[in-house]
């Protein structure tokens, strides 16, 4: 069975009705990478959005089946503990709520739907140092405020730490390497590997391919406008990032 | 603000307080009324010398001229609430029986399940180290721990009347030294009908050992609670002190108005902490505690200290302005707060800070949660007087909101007499983000964890500068207040 399964997901901007998602068809089996490429406001980061449920967008038709189950019928923080995971574009800073504090409470939340007790302070403690070194954070910042103050590069690799903690079924990675340079993308991208796994799904949004040099993916699709116009392997980032995407966009219209 | 957040968050406006039932003691009333008849019996049941209750006469006859001339009222508050007719509540109020109590063995056993309930049992706090409790239920002290340990260091701690009885000198000498019976019209009434509190006298480089630690409770039905504290830091002594409390469900509104002095000499420093958290009202505001307290700290000495620190989650009205005067060189004021409104309730509350001495410097720090139809406002002075050179404050004021229907106000003033004074002011006021509450639906945290997560950041800051275990309880009164319709 397909771990995640889009069917003609069409999606709209509550506040304005502006039409966003025109039609998506996706398949995700458990264990591949998929990354979605695309020009500016084709759609990828909504897609993203409407996946974790953020309720700015309507879903006007279609269906998203995860794990079998329809997920746009759960609550956000349902979808979560069901396993799925968004490292955020931007990441929102919480206010004098620390790290160690925040993921306790997620840890266990967590924990709790899956029938397991709570963990102890000192296991706690032991998985955060753990998981903070997959991506080179000095465990010091496990007592600072949820990205407040963070610098652009340590919000990134926070959500990759957040991943790490949380051990996702799938997990959704929009624009992850923006706003990165080389060496915070490495150390990005060196997390996401490492967590590559059998049971695990990745989807990967990104508008270079750059990313795509560290994080390979099984797939690529391309959105254009709303909708996926075009899938292949590795070698469709490359022959983006020669061409652009102006001849797809041709393509689709020739078509 | 979601649909769901907003739901969540009227539900939470709309919650019940927890801790509201009343303990049947039998008790010694005295009949509604503000006359002098009733000044002296409360003069008389304390046994009271007549330096004593000529004082209490003096401010009766000042309260008395304020109560005829409805003008001379505080009427700056952004409050709003029905004139209280003073003619029409009984002043005195004590727990019957024997008033003093050795062990614990003989205190009504009634009187100990409340303490219980409320999560506060003597037999607890006595096995908890550090802690003396002074508790104060309804008027006369009941029970004092710890005393004599504190008597070793020559640390007074003992309830206002036996202060009264056994340290008279400094009584007099202190007593409304830092608020006048004239100061305003609640200081007056407290002056004339206070029926007991806590004194506190810390001798000369006496570092006191321990947090002291009062509880307060109003406990008769229509009686209001008057209660007075003392606190004098000799030079180069440091004393922390708690004050918390929490109150019985009622029908109508009880009055308390109560009055803090502290005295802070040379090189002393005074730690004030409070949690408050009176019975609120219903959620359309009936019957809730209006709580109108005039609380003041005198910096006398150079290089004294004082600090307020306070959580304030209860009332229907709250009206308090925990001050400082600066009057020693080198003196430091602070003022540390979180206000929590719901429901109907009303809080106008903040700080003075009066810059006399050179070089006294006050940090104020407020934050306000404003959830329901609730009014939270923040009042602050800081006043730099023509000689205190190189004065300098900063204020802080942080107001979140809760919801659309609530309100977040802030009232800063500002005198400056000296041009060397450095002021500075910051103000900010947010709502809980839906794209915070997402975030953390996002790590699988819920729309109802996650606004107390938020909130409890928020108001980390001033928390944080509890004693540890006042921290902790109120960390976990702040989450209560924030739990919606569950339980």
């Amino acid at each position: 069975m397909a771990l995640l399964d889009i069917k003609n997901l069409h999606a709209r901007v509550e506040e304005t009705g502006m039409n966003i998602l025109k039609g998506v068809n996706l398949t995700i089996n458990p264990g591949e990478v998929h990354a979605i490429m695309g020009p500016n406001g084709s759609g990828k980061s909504t897609l993203a959005s409407v996946l974790a449920g953020r309720e700015d967008y309507e879903v006007t038709e279609g269906e998203v089946l995860y794990k079998g189950q329809d997920l746009l019928e759960m609550e956000p923080d349902e979808r979560a503990r069901e396993g799925v995971f968004l490292a955020f574009q931007y990441p929102v800073a919480l206010p004098g709520v620390s790290m160690s504090n925040f993921l306790k409470q997620a840890v266990n939340s967590m924990r709790e739907h899956r029938g397991l007790d709570e963990l102890s302070a000192g296991d706690f403690l032991k998985l955060m140092r753990e998981k903070a070194q997959l991506v080179h954070l000095d465990p010091s910042f496990l007592r600072r405020a949820v990205n407040e103050g963070f610098s652009g590069g340590e919000k990134k690799r926070n959500e990759i730490f957040q991943m790490a903690m949380l051990d996702p079924t799938l997990a959704i990675l929009d624009e992850t390497d923006s706003g990165l340079d080389i060496d915070a993308l490495r150390i990005v991208a060196d997390g996401v590997n490492k967590m590559r796994a059998p049971d695990r799904a990745f989807l990967v949004i990104t508008h270079y391919q750059r990313l795509l040099d560290y994080i390979v993916p099984d797939i690529v699709h391309v959105m254009v406008d709303g909708r996926i116009v075009k899938s292949g392997d590795k070698t469709l980032a490359l022959e983006l990032e020669e061409k652009g995407y102006d001849w797809i966009r041709e393509e689709t219209v020739a078509a | 603000m979601s649909q769901t957040g907003t739901d969540y968050l009227h539900a939470v406006a709309a919650s019940d307080y927890k801790y509201g039932f009343v303990t049947d003691i039998e008790a010694d009333t005295a009949p509604k009324g503000f006359n002098e008849d009733v000044i002296r019996l409360i003069s008389a049941k304390k046994e009271e010398p007549e330096w004593m209750l000529a004082w209490r006469l003096k401010a009766f006859r000042y309260a008395l001229s304020l109560i005829e001339d409805k003008s001379r009222y505080p009427r700056w508050a952004h409050l709003t609430y029905p004139d209280i007719d003073f003619q029409d509540i009984s002043y005195y109020s004590a727990p019957n029986k024997k008033p003093k109590y050795e062990s614990l063995d003989e205190v009504d056993p009634k009187l100990l399940e409340t303490f219980e309930r409320l999560g506060i049992s003597l037999e607890e706090q006595k096995r908890l180290a550090g802690v003396a409790v002074d508790v104060v239920m309804d008027s006369v002290s009941v029970h004092t721990t710890f005393k004599e340990q504190l008597a070793e260091l020559g640390i007074i701690f003992c309830s206002f009347g036996e202060a009264v009885q056994n340290h008279p000198e400094l009584v007099q000498k202190y007593m409304g030294s830092v608020v006048p019976y004239t100061d305003n019209f609640y200081a007056a009434l407290n002056s004339a009908v206070f029926s007991d509190g806590s004194f506190c006298y810390i001798p000369k480089g006496v570092r006191c050992p321990m947090e002291l630690s009062t509880y307060f409770r109003i406990n008769q039905a229509g009686t209001g609670q008057f209660e007075r504290t003392l606190i004098i830091a000799e030079e180069g002594s440091y004393v922390s002190y708690l004050e918390g409390c929490t109150a019985p469900m009622r029908d109508e509104n009880q009055l308390h108005a109560a009055v803090v002095e502290i005295i802070a000499h040379k090189d002393a420093e005074v730690k004030y902490s409070t949690i408050q958290n009176w019975y609120p009202g219903d959620a359309e505001g009936r019957g809730g505690v209006y709580n109108f307290v005039t609380k003041r700290g005198l910096c006398e000495g150079d290089g004294s200290k004082i600090s307020w620190t306070q959580l304030e989650t209860g009332s229907a009205i709250t009206w308090k302005y925990p001050s400082v005067i600066l009057k020693g060189d080198h003196s430091v004021g602070e003022f540390y707060s979180v206000a929590f409104t719901k429901g109907r309730q009303q809080a106008d509350t903040g700080t003075k800070m009066i810059h006399i001495g050179k070089h006294t410097k006050s940090t104020i720090i407020s934050k306000g949660i404003s959830a329901g139809q609730s009014q939270n406002s923040y009042r602050g002075l800081v006043k730099i007087n023509k000689n205190a050179h190189h004065a300098r404050n900063f204020s802080q004021c942080d107001s979140m909101l809760l919801g659309d229907r609530c309100g977040a106000h802030t009232f800063p003033y500002i005198e400056i007499n000296n041009h060397t004074a450095q002021v500075e002011h910051e103000a900010t006021t947010t709502k809980v983000g839906e794209d915070q509450i997402f975030y953390c639906n996002q790590r699988g945290i819920s729309e109802e964890d996650a606004i107390k997560l938020i909130v409890s950041g928020f108001a980390q800051e001033i928390l944080a500068k509890l004693p540890m275990e006042f921290a902790v309880e109120a960390r976990k009164l702040l989450s209560i207040e924030l739990e919606g319709s569950v339980g």
